[in-house]
């Protein structure tokens, strides 16, 4: 992986030593796939959305939305709900496909291509996704981990790259002694982070986190957000949420969605302390929503 | 007082209820005990080893008739299975709206065609055309018969799996073929696999199809083409024959054909068991 090769990113270290140890065992066993990432500057971008409207058959559910996704950073969607954040989420995947009568129109590229030309196996692929609710195969530990790499027809050293994924979701500790149990038997925290591994597992370039915590305890939900902070040296993060909270906590930048508008989007701090929209401003401050 | 009369009736529909429910249990456990009271003493080892014997000469067992009601329903299931899976997974995956209305209409309807009217097709389509009684007659008509019961299931039970169980397997990148093989059956597998039992269950007991498809013989019964005794059909002729010695072959076929297909359920279902079974929620 090119990002152990750097000591600069010391900051996180700290606070989770089993994504320290998969960056070791990173050194140690040459990576079955690609590097997701090289390094980049800060103000790259990764995708970007272009005048995007989208329909549910005649419902207009998202107004000529734009939206800058930067590489390596944490970009946080927030509004109440049905505001169309998680329509956001999966048009960038593409899942929207899944739903009949969907219709998009407007752009979405992916390091400048177009994602809808795109084959949309290998897209999902690039642009993996996390859902609400935990929802593990009903296989092994192991065979969810595996799962990705064996449909993507990634061969060899499957029980590395497993390894890999679980120490990289801060679950490995916990399950290495069981990776051959179902997966139904971990809690759900567990599940959500089993989901995480089984989506790093192909090495997303993107992960699309549609309210990961919602259905999670405290302690469980802190847990993936100190994951989120070890994922974005590898990996862009897009988290939609209903916790203002942990999207102050969390992210980089925020966009705040209602009605189907993307009314703001800015860097998190400015769009906390100093929000431009005055329906940002109600929002954040509990007037409603 | 008021009270009192609530109280009453809940006491009331409370027993009756308790009472049909007793009853239903113990309509089988009636039928297995005159199986057993009438047929016990006639299921011995002869029974599954000899061939019938010539009126008159006692002894002699069924085992062409177990044998033939086995390649029977190996011929029905290769036929229902295949079909009634594959049609389950188009209507619950892949169909629109018309499509699968007019399917599940369709598989409705032959699951409620009178067996012996299914006997008269397959005799018109699997017997006319060669001129002769067959074990694949007799097999495709129960087949026919299965193909329903498969389909339907395997719909409903596929419609159980969660959607964010396929939406998990199609964000990883899988198509959705892929979906279906490798996330969705395996969560329904067990399902599946009960109902296709109980469908060959209930066709291991049918007769009417096969009294003139596979027709039935006093001997063993070469390969596939010939004519083949079964158990159904045994226990028809047995027990409408004059002799009382065939009478209680009936009763021994009766509780021999009940006992196997336990057997084979309870079988599956340990094996079923162990794997890693689907959704607890």
């Amino acid at each position: 992986m090119a990002s152990s090769a750097k000591p600069a990113i010391n900051k996180t270290a700290s606070n989770d030593s089993a994504a320290h140890g998969a960056r070791e065992s990173f050194v140690k066993t040459p990576a079955t796939s690609i590097p997701a990432s090289e390094p980049v500057a800060a103000t790259t971008l990764r995708m970007q959305v272009r005048n995007l409207n989208f329909y549910y058959g005649k419902t207009h559910a998202l107004h000529n939305v734009n939206l800058d996704v930067a590489a390596n950073k944490v970009t946080a969607l927030i509004g109440p709900s049905g505001c169309g954040k998680s329509t956001l989420l999966r048009t960038l995947n593409r899942m929207h496909e899944t739903v009949r009568h969907a219709r998009l129109e407007g752009s979405i590229t992916l390091d400048g291509e177009d994602i809808i030309a795109q084959d949309v196996t290998r897209l999902r692929r690039r642009v993996g996704m996390v859902f609400q609710k935990p929802n593990p195969f009903p296989k092994s530990i192991y065979e969810n981990v595996a799962y990705g790499l064996h449909i993507n027809g990634i061969k060899g050293r499957v029980s590395d790259a497993v390894e890999q994924s679980l120490r990289r979701a801060a679950l490995w500790d916990e399950v290495k002694d069981v990776l051959h149990k179902s997966a139904y038997e971990l809690s759900g925290g567990q599940q959500q982070r089993l989901c995480i591994a089984r989506a790093l597992a192909v090495n997303p370039e993107v992960l699309l986190l549609d309210e990961p915590c919602s259905a999670l305890d405290p302690i469980s939900t802190a847990k993936v957000e100190e994951l989120l902070f070890v994922l974005k040296e590898n990996c862009t993060l897009v988290i939609v949420t209903h916790n203002m909270q942990q999207a102050a906590r969390v992210s980089d930048s925020t966009a705040f969605m209602l009605l189907g508008d993307l009314v703001e989007f800015s860097p998190t701090p400015q769009m906390f302390t100093t929000p431009t929209d005055p329906r940002t401003e109600a929002y954040i401050t509990g007037r409603f929503g | 007082m008021n009270l009192a009369w609530r109280k009453t009736v809940n006491v009331i529909m409370l027993s009756l209820t308790g009472l049909c429910a007793a009853i239903a249990v113990s309509a089988l456990f009636f039928i297995l005990g005159y199986l057993v009271y009438h047929g016990g003493s006639d299921v011995d080892w002869n029974f599954f080893t000899k061939l019938p014997t010539p009126v008159g000469e006692s002894g002699g067992g069924m085992a062409n008739a177990i044998v033939g009601s086995g390649k029977l329903l190996l011929i029905a299931a290769l036929i229902g299975v295949p079909i009634g899976l594959l049609g389950g997974i188009y209507l619950a995956e892949f169909g629109g709206k018309t499509v699968p209305f007019i399917v599940r209409y369709t598989a409705d309807m032959l699951n409620g065609i009178p067996s012996i009217v299914i006997g008269i097709f397959a005799y018109a389509v699997a017997v006319m055309p060669v001129r002769h009684f067959s074990t694949v007659a007799g097999g495709f008509a129960l087949g026919i018969m299965m193909i329903p019961i498969v389909l339907r299931s395997t719909e409903e039970f596929l419609n159980g799996v969660p959607r964010a169980m396929r939406e998990g397997a199609m964000a990883l990148g899988a198509s959705k073929w892929r979906t279906i093989s490798s996330v969705v059956l395996p969560a329904a597998r067990n399902a599946i696999m009960t109902a296709i039992l109980l469908s060959l269950a209930r066709v291991a007991g049918e007769t009417a199809p096969l009294l003139f498809t596979a027709f039935g013989n006093r001997f063993w019964s070469p390969g596939w083409g010939q004519p083949t005794a079964s158990l159904p059909v045994m226990i028809f002729t047995y027990a409408v024959g004059p002799y009382d010695d065939w009478h209680r072959q009936a009763w021994a076929a009766g509780l021999v054909l009940l006992g196997l297909v336990l057997l084979v359920n309870i079988l599956v279902r340990t094996v079923l068991a162990r794997g890693i079974s689907a959704q607890r929620s």
